[in-house]
């Protein structure tokens, strides 16, 4: 009989013996007979004309397989862009070709221009010193602001002023007139700073190609494989689907970067028929650092229209997106779509107005990471809000309470539906959490070690459950977005469950594995959960946008529900009971209200071994699968605290206190929650505080490209995090979960820069508040 | 010219012709495929590949196979019991949830391992800066320290 107890237990994870003890199996570890490998000849250039690729000379080196540039790969196809933005005066966007090897030009540092295959990965590396590029360097559009000046250089011919579109998104007429009776304007203009993934495990492909049935097999770090098949076999390589196997094995961390379909996957897939061998590459750090696609890169002003008792009256902000050189798979959507949409945030702003421009510049393509286009638009209403309290001399909390959205369903004027939230509660909860009580005489104490103290709050809201699929394809979206999940019950009753979520990290194998042994009352060692595979699973859109537990969970959920149906006809039939009068609970089949009953490893071996059974009407086997595709996004919100000490001397920021309270709807296990609440964090704390992309403003030349010059952060950075939870279950999928795994991300760095401020008095501080930046902004105040 | 190397490896003699410039890392994973040890970067910064040589932990990513020639060993596959029962580190680590992908895990659990034995109370400040030399980007280091405090006191 199953624990009754599961959903909101501290289950200890299913996967962590493997992890601990290097059983893992990632995708560098899987070495295939007769394997190759591959090392990538990349640009150092960020804009340059190939004049010449020379390979002779590495073709002839000790060991190698193969040597194949741009002009080899000329009739694959380009690299997909999966969401279509459309401009404000009805054009859809610019989409220039995205080559899997570079063809005429390079536009970028890191560029792919040849793949060098051979017996090892020392010859592969010795051999990719030996191709001769010849380029003829470019001017380079780097800097968002620089490269929408007129005159810059272009990155793509395609788009002359380098903008990919303007878009535009609420009722700006609407936002004019309010912003005109306005009693005041808060008004900044900030950057949200470029940051890159850095997943410890590198980005890592192995693909294998098979004479004997004309197949392929690529293994690959990725977090949707069912998508990265779709889009490689109809879109770039034009193989049938079927004859593609994508297998994506233990992931060492994703936070977005391993959603996309990227050029290596495609070119090994590509060579490994060439060579009629399985080719394998693991990128190096330095390599992730180049080409794993970016997050973030805005360059904002925003304004907020109050009236005299600070409640909002209106919103207007102006994005400048830097979308890299090239389009990634859902480049498009992260700053438009994702990001303007949660402009209302928490409160009953009744107008709101966003312009949009995605630029194109010689950097690396940016993309969605970890809360993609959410802790933009946090950043943004957040930011305001709070210095809209300073302006106005209000309390930040109360300046919120003010504006919160009270009632439910509540449509915003930027496009969503919000289905339920309390944030009084979860504002309420964070202050008594964080102490907010006893923070003017820590503030005090602060004063006597000659130390600034500032404390700064950040409410968000986030649209999770990616996504409706009619509202995602009305918007722009080329595909869907729902779940698949299948239950295949065995004859003893063991059940093993296929889903299309991945999990790399999130414990999926863990928190799955309690729902359906819930559910089913039987015992969670009896549930196995396999997941990232598209042998083995029937379809699966994967994971990001804290989507797994509320469309993933729910796909399975719907899939038991048809397991428990046709068990009942079963057990009516053993039982020679009336099928309505079938009752399931705790893992048995009873007739209500006699104490006849089936426990669920009876019906079913009957339905393998179905001798007894209704063959006339009622297939034989238990095995059953749904596709889930939710009716709205969830809206995950929560409220952070931020308290930090500042030495004014040397600007160092101390994170002294992080309260966060979250309302995820149900939670089924609390301790993954919050360590997702908790990795989430340290990201958002690393944007605000360690974490800035750099590329020199002229050449494009890559500054932080390695841990030396990218401030990642480690423990003696980061402050113990003070968590806890509300909840408000989400009202449209049968679980009433709402997902988890960005809101650290999202809600943290405007609670961070909203304490700095505050300790100094001042403004705006950029990100990421390093001591230097601190430092120079207490100087500029004196 | 390929160089001969000869250590143990988590109790186990092993010998090998390796090219010189073969890192340590490299032989574990590839020569003796013990693919637990992890490489993420290649500034010898992120901490996945530690392992214990002689006793104490090293990035096996930042030494030579050549250089570890005679010298004891081990690695992540070594630190359980032979009949599969978690160290009491690794056995921390799963009880307050310090570990998500799992990628900087078998780097970190041999860096703590190290730091109890160094530091055998060690104050939360002092497991932190004894964590500088591993990154985690899952965990945000939280139960990480919490379960180094927790597998301190066990390791007593
Ligand atoms: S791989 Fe050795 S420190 Fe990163
Ligand atoms: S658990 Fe993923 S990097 Fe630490």
């Amino acid at each position: 009989m199953g624990d009754m107890n599961l959903i909101g237990a501290s289950v200890k994870r299913k996967e962590d013996y493997r992890f601990l003890t290097g059983a893992g199996t990632y995708t560098d570890d899987v070495v295939l007979p007769q394997q190759t490998y591959a090392v990538f000849v990349r640009s150092p250039h960020a804009h340059a004309k190939l004049r010449a690729v020379r390979t002779d000379a590495a073709k002839k080196a000790p060991g190698v397989v193969g040597v194949f540039t741009g002009a080899d790969t000329a009739a694959v196809g380009g690299l997909p862009c999966g969401w279509l933005i459309t401009s404000k005066d009805g054009t859809p966007m610019k989409e220039p070709a995205h080559p899997i090897l570079a063809k005429e030009k390079v536009r970028h540092v890191g560029d792919p221009v040849a793949i060098v295959i051979a017996e090892t990965y020392a010859q592969a590396r010795d051999a990719a010193e030996l191709v001769d590029v010849d380029y003829e360097v470019l001017p380079a559009a780097v800097d968002v602001r620089d490269a929408v000046k007129p005159g810059a250089p272009a990155v793509h011919a395609e788009a002359p002023d380098n903008k990919c579109y303007v878009w535009g998104h609420g009722d700006a007429a609407a936002v004019d007139k309010a912003f005109k009776a306005a009693h005041h304007v808060t008004k900044l203009e900030f950057a949200n700073n470029r940051l890159i993934p850095n997943a410890i495990e590198p980005r890592a492909a192995n693909a294998v190609y098979s004479r004997a049935d004309d197949s392929y097999t690529l293994y690959v770090a990725n977090q949707n494989p069912h998508v990265e098949r779709l889009l490689m076999t109809a879109f770039v390589l034009g193989l049938p689907e079927h004859k593609v196997r994508v297998v994506a094995p233990d992931v060492g961390g994703g936070f977005g970067s391993k959603i996309f379909l990227y050029a290596e996957d495609v070119v090994l897939t590509w060579a490994s028929k060439q060579v009629n061998r399985p080719v394998k590459w693991t990128a190096e750090r330095s390599e992730s650092f180049m080409t794993d696609a970016h997050g973030r890169d805005h360059y904002t002003v925003a304004e907020l229209a109050l009236d005299k008792d600070g409640r909002f009256l209106a919103m207007r902000v102006h994005t400048l997106a830097n979308l890299g050189a090239y389009l990634s798979t859902f480049a498009s959507s992260v700053p438009t779509i994702l990001y303007a949409t949660l402009l209302a945030g928490q409160y009953t702003t009744p107008a709101i107005y966003a312009e949009v421009t995605g630029v194109f510049t010689n950097t690396t393509p940016v993309d969605a990471y970890r809360g993609a286009g959410r802790p933009e638009a946090t950043y943004v209403v957040e930011r305001l809000v709070e210095t809209a309290a300073r302006d106005l001399k209000m309390d930040p909390a109360e300046i919120r309470r003010r504006n919160f959205i009270r009632s439910f369903p509540y449509a915003t004027p930027v496009g969503l539906t919000y289905d339920t939230g309390n944030y009084e509660k979860t504002l309420d909860a964070v202050l008594k959490l964080a102490d907010v009580a006893g923070y003017a005489k820590r503030k005090e104490e602060s004063a006597k070690k000659g130390l600034l103290r500032g404390i700064g709050y950040s409410c968000y809201i986030e649209a999770c459950g990616l996504a409706p699929s009619n509202i995602a394809g009305a918007l722009g979206a080329r595909a869907g977005l729902f779940e698949a999940g299948e239950v295949r019950v065995h004859p003893t009753g063991k059940v093993t469950i296929f889903t299309g979520s991945h999990s790399h990290g999130q414990g999926h194998e863990t928190t799955f594995a309690q729902v359906v042994a819930d559910r089913l009352g039987i015992p969670i060692e009896d549930v196995d959960i396999q997941h990232g595979d598209t042998g083995k699973i029937l379809f699966g859109m994967g994971t990001y946008g804290s989507r797994s537990l509320a469309v993933g969970g729910t796909a399975i959920v719907k899939a038991l529900d048809k397991v428990v149906n046709k068990g009942k006809k079963i057990a009516a039939h053993l039982m020679e009971a009336a099928e309505a009068d079938i009752e399931f609970k705790n893992g048995f089949f009873q007739v209500a209200g006699t104490d006849k009953k089936k426990a669920f490893a009876e019906i079913a071996l009957t339905a393998y071994v179905p001798h007894n059974y209704p063959l006339d009407k009622l297939e034989p086997g238990l095995n059953e699968n749904a596709f889930y595709d939710p009716t709205n996004f969830t809206y995950p919100a929560g409220s952070y605290v931020c308290e930090v000490e500042v030495d004014p001397e040397t600007g160092v920021v101390r994170i002294d206190r992080f309260s966060a309270v979250d309302d995820f709807g149900n939670i089924v296990n609390p301790m993954i929650v919050e360590g997702q609440v908790h990795g989430g964090l340290a990201q958002g704390i690393g944007q605000a505080l360690l974490e800035g992309c750099r590329y020199d403003p002229e050449t494009g030349q890559l500054l932080t490209g390695t841990y030396q010059d990218y401030a990642m952060p480690r423990a003696d950075d980061l402050p113990a995090y003070q968590v806890g939870t509300e909840k408000t279950p989400c009202t449209h999928n049968p679980l009433g979960v709402k997902g988890c795994g960005e809101a650290g991300a999202i809600g943290s760095p405007a609670a961070v820069m909203n304490a700095i401020t505050d300790a100094l008095g001042v403004r705006d501080v950029p990100m990421p508040a390093t001591p230097q930046t601190v430092w120079r902004a207490i100087q500029a105040k004196r | 010219m390929p160089v001969k190397v000869s250590m143990t490896v988590n109790g186990k003699p092993v010998t090998a012709e390796v090219e010189p410039r073969t890192l340590l890392a490299t032989f574990i994973r590839e020569t003796l495929r013990l693919t637990g040890t992890h490489v993420g970067c290649d500034t010898a910064q992120c901490g996945a590949c530690t392992v214990h040589l002689n006793g104490r932990a090293v990035k096996s990513c930042n030494i030579l196979a050549s250089q570890a020639d005679g010298a004891d060993v081990v690695t992540i596959e070594g630190i359980a019991r032979a009949d599969g029962t978690l160290h009491p580190m690794q056995e921390a680590f799963r009880q307050h949830h310090g570990l998500q992908c799992g990628f900087c895990t078998p780097g970190m659990v041999m860096s703590a391992i190290d730091l109890v034995k160094t530091t055998p109370n060690p104050t939360e400040q002092q497991i932190r800066e004894g964590l500088d030399g591993n990154l985690c980007r899952c965990t945000g280091y939280h139960n990480i320290v919490k379960a180094i405090q927790a597998a301190s006191a066990a390791m007593r």
